[in-house]
Formats: structure tokens, sequence, C-alpha cells
């Protein structure tokens, strides 16, 4: 079984340098035979960042991309607030840097259309759009995006694939929202290993539009990878979760770049 | 735990890893952490007997040390003790070892104490202070902790069940605040507590070892988080438990591989020795 991680993180590991991080990360994957891992933010979690502070966390992804350049795929951490600084890390890290994907977090909610210059900038770089999403019980921040957020953004872009991060955490109530909408894609990162996750996302969106993702390093690897080892599903439909369903959404810019995988 | 020297190695080039690697291979798996019967508002995979009993065989399971989802808000737990006591004699009797739930809110919860011992043969109990509104704190618990101490019967406290992020607007249930627990247990020494689906953070905020402290694996998060975690607890007051069939049960088995344990410590936490 091919694996390839969606969503990875530098922060909570060992280590005072990117690279010193990564390398912990891959000791880790390398236990449990993850292959490739697309990591996004700095060395700390910065929820509303300045444009320096975004500057900075995209600097330390590069270093460990630099360090580990066959086994990590970069995304470049953008924010709603700052949608000038983020145009232009785009150009720094994506047109003209290493990086293949774009991670929007919860500093501003996505259905609001100021966002949208990203999404056409990133779709012209071909850039693999994640945008974290939860519905939590409780409520959630005030720019953190639901799924259904995500749809609005997804109808005003209905030709670039979008992926909703977490599958909006309470997976039920995210596949509902998102079910209709073609282009947009579950995470099944970040969330308690419940049963049941990934046969109701391969029952509700097909095989196709499924990904696996850990958020390790808060995350065990081990948790996430059970949602798609422990489910009740076919081992051709495992491979395309864990493998074949990110390696065609990256292979347009992964092809544009040059990168053999 | 590796050198540096070994990481720079090992995570120089990837090479597949097989799933389960030979020193993850487990067998004859105690799990401490089980439920028959329905989660209260959704099904679940595997949510009868028979086909959990299946699951856990097909798994290396030996021994499942099994409560009732039942228990969360059914209030005659005379009842809901004893179907468990007998679906798990009927469905498997090597495999399932009913644990009996209390409820020290309840009148005469002393009764339910005697007969899960005397009738059921019993030989843990198990609590929910989130689902049934006590804290630690309350002067009914410890009444319960020093019957129960006196009885010669440990108790395995649940901690969570379900991430609040999620739960049910309806059922929303906190987790059990720990951190007056090591002072119960000094104060109670004879006493044999295991905490079920605490988190790190609960582990690190609340409990230091204690002799008569034990807690599981299924709700740890983090990678390594087994191999962290044994630089200041004891692997033998650490469980294998897997919170199943709430979780994928594989969920708890892959820590033990992306942890470096040795065989030993495999052996330790898959054969619980806290009965
Ligand atoms: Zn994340």
């Amino acid at each position: 079984m091919r694996i390839w991680d969606l969503h990875c993180h530098l922060t909570g590991l060992p280590g005072l340098t990117p690279e010193e991080r990564a390398t912990h990360l891959l000791l880790y994957a390398d236990r449990v035979g993850i292959e490739r891992l697309c990591v996004y933010m700095g060395l700390r979690f910065l929820q509303n960042p300045t444009p320096e502070q975004l500057i900075q966390q995209n600097n330390e992804v590069l270093r460990a991309l630099a360090a580990f350049p066959d086994r990590l795929f970069g995304f470049v951490y953008l924010s709603a607030e700052h949608i000038e600084t983020s145009l232009a890390e785009l150009e720094r890290c994506v047109a003209h840097g290493p990086m293949v994907g774009v991670k929007l977090w919860v500093a501003g909610r996505c259905n609001n259309p100021s966002l949208d210059p990203l999404i056409v900038r990133a779709a012209e770089l071909k850039a693999l759009v994640f945008q974290h999403t939860w519905i939590k019980t409780g409520g959630n921040y005030p720019g953190e995006s639901t799924p259904d957020d995500l749809v609005a953004l997804a109808q005003r872009f209905p030709s670039v694939p979008l992926i909703c991060g977490h599958t909006g955490g309470n997976w039920r109530l995210g596949l509902r929202a998102i079910q209709h909408q073609p282009n947009l894609y579950a995470d099944l990162a970040g969330s308690d290993p419940t049963a049941g996750i990934t046969e109701t996302a391969v029952a509700a969106l097909g095989p196709d539009r499924v990904l696996y993702g850990s958020d390790a390093p808060g995350r065990s690897f081990a948790t996430q990878l059970a949602k798609v080892h422990g489910a009740d599903i076919p081992e051709s439909i495992k491979q395309k979760i864990f493998h074949t369903n990110l390696h065609r959404l990256l292979t347009p810019i992964l092809t544009a770049k040059g990168i053999k995988t | 735990m590796p050198t540096r020297r070994t990481f720079l190695t090992q995570a120089a080039a990837f090479t597949a890893a097989p799933l389960l690697s030979p020193a993850a291979s487990a067998s004859g798996i105690t799990d401490v952490n089980i439920h028959l019967h329905r989660w209260p508002h959704h099904r679940l995979p595997h949510d009868t007997p028979t086909a959990l009993a299946d699951h856990l065989h097909a798994h290396g399971v030996a021994q499942a040390w099994a409560g009732s989802y039942d228990a969360l808000l059914q209030q005659d737990l005379t009842a809901v003790n004893a179907r468990l006591a007998a679906d798990c004699a009927k469905t498997d009797p090597n495999l399932f070892l009913a644990i009996g739930t209390l409820n020290p809110n309840h009148p005469r919860w002393q009764d339910d104490l005697k007969r899960c011992q005397q009738t059921h043969g019993m030989k843990a109990l198990r609590i929910y202070p989130g689902f049934h509104r006590y804290t630690l704190a309350d002067p009914a618990f410890r009444q319960l902790l020093e019957a129960a101490t006196s009885a010669r019967i440990p108790l395995q406290i649940v901690a969570q069940l379900e991430d609040e992020r999620t739960q049910h607007p309806a059922l929303q249930t906190p987790s059990v605040d720990l951190k007056l627990l090591p002072a119960l247990l000094k104060d109670i020494p004879e006493a044999r507590i295991m905490v079920l689906n605490a988190s790190s953070t609960m582990i690190h905020t609340a409990l230091q070892p204690a002799p008569n402290l034990w807690f599981d694996i299924a709700k740890l998060e983090g990678c390594g988080v087994l191999e962290t975690l044994l630089q200041t607890w004891p692997i033998e007051q650490l469980a294998f438990g897997s919170n199943a069939p709430f979780f994928y049960w594989l969920a708890a088995k892959l820590k033990l591989q992306e942890s470096a344990l040795t065989p030993a410590q495999i052996h330790t936490l898959t054969h619980s020795v806290f009965l």
C-alpha cells in the first residue's frame, strides 16, 4: 500500500529547527509506512498571523522542504486577513518556490468573497487548496469555517478542487454538507478515530473524493491510519484514499514543476 | 530512545514498512476498554455482541473487558448489569469479561455493587462521572471508592467517551477532572483504579505515577506517544485499551508500531495485570 499523508505540521515535535522537527516527523512516518507528507505552517501554531509571521511560518516550511525534498510536499500558509501578503506569498513559495498547495486555517471564514483572489491565483498555479473546517457543538472560533462555508466558496469556483479539512470534525454533518458539491474532497485527518468515518465518507462521496491525512504530530499517525486500514471497504479503495486520489489532485502542479514521484 | 544519528539515518530514505512490523505483532491481547450494546444516538459497526466478538477475535484479542453502553443513560443499572453478564456469558465467556456499572447518585447503589460481585461474579466495575453528572470531589464518589476498595473490587473510571466538540447537543458530557485522584489514592492506598480514555493532556496535568493507578492507551494522541509517555510512567501501569467499537480497534494496535517498543514491553502492555 502506498501512503501519502495530506495533513502534517512541524509543531509539537522535539527539535528547535525545521530540519530537526522534520527529521522526527519522518522517523515516526517511516515506522508506519508513510512515503510522503504534506506539511504546512511553522514551528508554532498561529491562528491569526501577522504578515511578517506568515512569511516566517512559510520560511520554516521551506527549510524543512530543502532538507527532505524527496519526502515532503509544502503547502503555503495564507490568511484571509492579509490578502496582499498572501498573494505575494503565493508568488514566492509556489510560483517561484517548491510549494504545491495552499493552507487556509481560521483567520477568516472562507465564504467571504474577499478570499476569491487567492483562489483565482492558486488555481492558475494549479496549487491544491486546503481549507480547515469544523462544526463544533460548543461553537466555532469567529474566523473558523464550516463545511457549509466551503460549499459557498466551491460554488463560486466549481472547476477548482478544494479540500474540506477534517471533513468538518463532526463528519456526519460535514459529509452531508459537501456531498453534492463535486469539487469538494474530504480530509479524514485530525479527529478521533471514530468507527465508520471512512465507510460513511466513501458511501457519501464515492471512492475518489476521500483523502487520508493525519494532522500529525498533534495526532498520532496510528489513530489516523486506522481510519483507513481498519475500515470495512475493499483494499483497492483504501489505496485510492491513501495515495491515488491525492496523487491525482497533485499531478497537474507536480508535472508543471517537473517534480518526479 | 534512538540517538539523533539513528534518526537521521532512518529518515534519509523511505522504505515501505509492512503494516504491522514483527515488533508490533502481539497475540492473546487483553483489551481493557470495550463496550457491548448500542451507543445512545447512532449505530456503530460491530454493535451486537456476536459481531463484536468476531471482530475482536480476528484481531487477536483473547480477553475483552466489556461494559455496556446501555449504562450511560438507562437508569435501571441492575437490569443493565444483568443483561451484560448474560450477553457476555452467552456470546463468548472466554473472551468477554463483564464489567458492571455503578452510579453513586442512585439510591442503594451498594446493592448493585453486591449483585455485580456476588451474583454475576464480576471482577471489576466501571463508572461514568461525565454521563452520570458527578465529580471526583463529590462525597458520593469517595464513598463508592471506599466501598469498592473494602469489597476488593477494582474500579475503571471512564474519563471521557467522545470528543466534546462532536457531542450531541442534547447530550453534552464534560470530561472528568482527574486532579483529585492522586490525593484520593494516597488516602485510600488499597484502592485500585484504572482510568479509561484519559488524554495525554489529562495525564500530564493531573496524574502522577502511584502504585494503585493505571490507565489505558485508547485516547492517547501524538507521534510516538507511547515511547514519550514511558519516559515518565511505568509500563506495568499502562494497559492496552481500544475504546471499540466507538473507535476503530486498529487505532490502539498501530500505536504499538509507531513507538519503538521491545517485544517485552508490548507483551506487558497487552497483558494487563490490573485485575
Ligand atoms: Zn492541522
